[in-house]
């Protein structure tokens, strides 16, 4: 076949091959602390503009597996692969440390729990949001702070307070910005630790929605870990249920969380507290 | 001649070696911050302790040695450095620019253009470029390895978002050789691009710190900006008023409560062989002139 005949038809494949493959395959993984086993064969893959919850209960290994993931801790087992923006898949551990940096500020997004860490709570939240920008080599103040001003009206902050520090704003909108610092630079990936955590119900409410809508909006794969089924349910495709560092159920969201099978994931469900 | 209890130029050889390996290091990657093991110096913290060791480890019996302060020969700080170095290694000092083969400063470049056989000295109080940024040093380290410098931009970003320009006026970062980011330590801002491609050996020293950095000879030296706010040198835009210089750094000195001020070259050297030459300005007084210090010390 003469491939310059068909051109359409090959974007179309190569549109295929980008939803087809996963973006990133975990397997086998697991880390222990001596004798310790804080997650064990843990393997799944992930799709482009998949979200994937990780819930269980504080100690269920929810947080070292989402360390793993994301390159911050090196697994005792396993590995974990991610398909760079070529299109090849390679191993986390043989990136060299700049190569994995330089993932993580372009590619990659992080959101703590904590804005304080995710967010430098002393500069302005424009230079905040820029930070990556600049880091990647934008070199021309007035396009640095366009592309703060939109971001920040994108996740709903009064474009009047750019200048301000974070430490002036309140709980809900450190953690807004800190969704607009890890979206600039458009990655592909995004881990989130228990993003609502610590927030009121009606500031978690509107962060939720602004999360879905951006995910869907960007085509975001992501990696949520969470202790709040509700926040699973609301945000993500699939369920993984950890307990004493392995995953027991695993499914779609809907299909795990109405119609549980481990014991365990049954407790889970029935423990949330009616309204 | 000396006093014989000191090895010539105070520190002990074995001290000297190990700082101009550091030296040799620090030329040999431009910008790059050495680790030293600083020694106590008779002097406290602040005053120069890592210029005066680099200084006493380059100095030799030949060298004629010139030490300024905020661009004066004749201040506290400058004079007894220049003294200590007259005692305890018999060079000949002096304070001018042209004849000296050994600068050491604190916080100028000199304005007179710096040759190929002298050696600038700075005395640096921190040498951290990202410090205020980035407060683990093993982190900073790390971005120094991999090159990641945009950190040093949100500080830049920040004066412009806060000041309308970028209001970092001294010890303004400059990227060396296009690899390292170095602060040239608080030189003010209007003395960065004499660094760039200077004939002169620039060695940086920082005491407490324990760290030497350099620039070798015709080595780039970029100062950092964005597209749309370049670097640009401030100058206190008025003549020097003793010498009428155009072009030099200029001190304001508060004449008294009034409001009443003058602006004078801050390069002293610079404006007394202007003035010496015939040069007046505005306030110029009757003629009088300290001896200079030249020639060798008794």
């Amino acid at each position: 076949m003469i491939e310059q005949d068909l051109p359409d038809q090959d974007v179309a494949d190569r549109d295929v091959l980008e939803t087809d493959q996963p973006l990133l395959i975990a397997a086998g993984l697991g880390k222990s602390y001596g004798r310790i086993a804080a997650c064990r064969d843990v393997s799944f893959s992930l799709y482009p503009g998949e979200v994937l919850a990780i819930v269980g209960e504080s100690g269920s290994g929810k947080s070292t597996l989402l360390q793993l993931l994301s390159g911050q801790l090196a697994a005792s087992a396993g590995h974990v692969s991610y398909r760079m923006r070529d299109g090849v898949t390679r191993d986390l551990a043989t990136l060299g440390e700049a190569e994995r940096r330089f993932l993580f500020r372009t590619d990659w997004g992080f959101v703590h729990q904590d804005p304080a860490q995710g967010l430098r709570m002393a500069v302005s939240a424009g230079a905040n949001v820029g930070e990556r920008l600049m880091a990647v080599g934008w070199n021309h103040y007035g396009r640095i702070r366009d592309t703060a001003s939109d971001w920040l009206t994108r996740v709903e902050i009064d474009v009047a307070r750019i200048d301000d520090a974070p430490r002036t704003y309140s709980g809900g909108m450190r953690q807004r910005l800190q969704i607009a610092r890890n979206l600039v630079t458009e990655p592909r990936l995004v881990f989130m630790d228990e993003p609502t955590g610590g927030l009121d119900v009606s500031v978690q409410a509107r962060l939720l929605d602004l999360l879905r809508s951006l995910v869907a909006e960007l085509n975001l794969a992501v990696v949520i870990v969470t202790h709040d089924l509700a926040v699973a349910r609301l945000l993500s495709h699939r369920v993984m249920v950890m307990k004493g560092g392995r995953v027991i159920e695993t499914g779609l969201t809907d299909q795990v969380l109405d119609d549980p099978r481990e014991p365990y994931t049954q407790l889970l469900v029935s423990s949330i507290l009616p309204p | 001649m000396n006093a014989p209890a000191y090895n010539f130029a105070y520190l002990d050889e074995q001290t000297k070696r190990m700082i101009r390996r550091a030296i040799l290091k620090a030329i040999a990657i431009p910008g790059y911050q050495v680790p030293f093991a600083s020694r106590e110096m008779p002097m406290p913290y602040g005053w120069g302790t890592g210029g005066v060791q680099v200084t006493a480890a380059i100095l030799g019996p030949q060298d004629v040695l010139k030490v300024i302060d905020q661009g004066s020969d004749d201040t506290t700080n400058a004079i007894s450095i220049r003294k200590f170095f007259a005692r305890t290694a018999g060079v000949a000092t002096t304070t001018a620019t042209d004849e000296a083969t050994v600068i050491q400063t604190r916080h100028r470049i000199p304005e007179t253009a710096l040759h190929e056989n002298q050696v600038l000295v700075y005395q640096v109080p921190i040498p951290e470029p990202l410090r205020f940024l980035e407060p683990r040093e093993t982190e900073t380290r790390r971005m120094h390895a991999l090159a990641e410098y945009g950190l040093m931009h949100v500080k830049l970003y920040e004066d412009i978002a806060r000041f309308g320009h970028i209001a970092t006026a001294y010890a303004y970062p400059v990227k060396v050789n296009a690899r390292y980011v170095m602060d040239p330590s608080p030189t003010p801002k209007f003395d960065n691009p004499k660094m760039d491609n200077c004939p002169a050996l620039q060695l940086f020293g920082a005491g407490r710190e324990k760290r030497i950095y350099a620039i070798p000879p015709y080595t780039q030296v970029v100062s950092l900006d964005f597209e749309d706010h370049p670097f640009e040198p401030y100058r206190f835009n008025a003549p020097c008023a003793l010498c009428a210089a155009e072009n030099s750094y200029l001190d304001e000195i508060v004449t008294d409560d009034k409001g009443g001020r003058m602006f004078v070259c801050s390069d002293t050297d610079y404006c007394e062989s202007r003035q010496a030459a015939g040069h007046h300005g505005s306030q110029s007084a009757a003629p009088y002139k300290e001896k200079a210090q030249g020639g060798s010390h008794d």
